[in-house]
């Protein structure tokens, strides 16, 4: 059985893939309309890539598989995707 | 190209092992030289890359045990039954060899001292890691953010960083409160259950205080941790959690 994790275990993953910080991002479900921090997603990695499913409801929000040194993002499960600032680490949520 | 601050390439780079020590049979504590080190904020993780004769790769996150101050990278890593890379740096990582390493990374699980208190740090098990990395830079920063500690552990053997939590517990404004769940040994006079409502209430702030509250081990006890605060009236929006997987 493949672990649950969360989005602290594709920091790198993702910082790679959009450039910057994104732990502290927030992304509301499409499915459900629940909004949390990337950190807080639900992650599994099956191996053959990377599943990122919403909390609350369970919808996959984000899938990224590596193919051939290119990692293809598919994060239509997100109706909003917020990219916070890297710098704000701030508590004022 | 300009290195700036807030924007840079995550590269892959070469780390070079200094010294490794043995916490545990099953925990090893390994600080690297690394080319090109970014000064990282505590609680940050770093990604390692393996990659086998025929160019398979497997790659995992480890929590930096060292604070931003101290003068080299330093990893504890858990060896894990089912783990691809944990294996090799617990049984076949030698000083001098080299380690591919991605980082740091990991805005979201992070504290540096401006960003106030007071903190509540819970932690199982190898959870501690990022913890000890915060407790010495509160220490290098010479921070007056006051900091409970609460740190599980299935017996005393298993209390990983001991004489250093030791040190750091004597400090006015730090306390560590140690449950072992498992086995105790003769006399232990500390906590003995696994972390429940009743336990953080008992070592935890309240609510009140409004603390930031860092939360890291296996997935299972995180999340029961995270539930346990909130029942017991701390704000989620305060509360920070970071799963190792397993149960």
């Amino acid at each position: 059985m493949t672990d649950r994790l969360d989005g602290n275990a594709i920091a790198g993953t993702l910082y790679a893939v959009f450039g910057k910080e994104m732990t502290t991002a927030t992304g509301v479900c499409a499915s459900c309309g629940t909004s949390s921090r990337l950190a807080e997603l639900a992650v599994y990695l099956p191996g053959a890539g990377t599943v990122a499913r919403c909390r609350h409801c369970d919808n996959i929000l984000m899938v990224l598989v590596e193919i051939r040194g290119i990692t293809c993002v598919d994060v239509t499960g997100f109706s909003v995707l917020d990219h916070d600032e890297p710098h704000s680490t701030s508590r004022n949520d | 190209m300009e290195r700036t601050a807030l924007r840079r390439r995550l590269n892959w780079q070469v780390a070079t092992v200094i010294k490794l020590v043995e916490e545990t049979p099953r925990i090893r504590t390994i600080t690297l030289d690394l080319p090109d080190r970014h000064r990282h904020t505590a609680g940050q993780h770093v990604d390692v890359r393996l990659t086998a004769e025929d160019g398979y790769q497997a790659q995992h996150s480890y929590s930096i045990a060292s604070a931003p101050e101290d003068d080299h990278l330093v990893l504890t890593v858990e060896r894990l039954e089912r783990g691809e890379v944990s294996p090799h740096l617990i049984d076949e990582l030698r000083a001098a060899d080299k380690l591919e390493l991605r980082g740091p990374v990991g805005g979201y699980f992070a504290w540096h001292d401006s960003l106030g208190g007071p903190l509540l740090l819970v932690a199982d098990g190898s959870g501690i890691v990022p913890f000890r990395s915060m407790l010495r830079h509160h220490l290098a920063a010479m921070s007056t953010v006051p900091i409970r500690l609460l740190y599980a552990a299935r017996s005393f053997d298993d209390v990983i960083y001991r004489d250093e939590l030791l040190r750091i517990a004597a400090h006015d404004g730090v306390d560590i409160s140690i449950t072992l769940t498992q086995e105790q040994p003769r006399g232990w006079r500390g906590h003995r259950r696994r972390v429940d409502q009743a336990l953080l209430e008992e070592v935890g702030w309240s609510p009140d205080e409004r603390p930031l509250v860092y939360v890291c081990g296996p997935t299972g006890f995180v999340e029961t941790t995270a539930s346990a605060l909130v029942a017991l009236g701390h704000d989620p929006s305060l509360i920070r959690t970071e799963r190792f997987g397993g149960p």
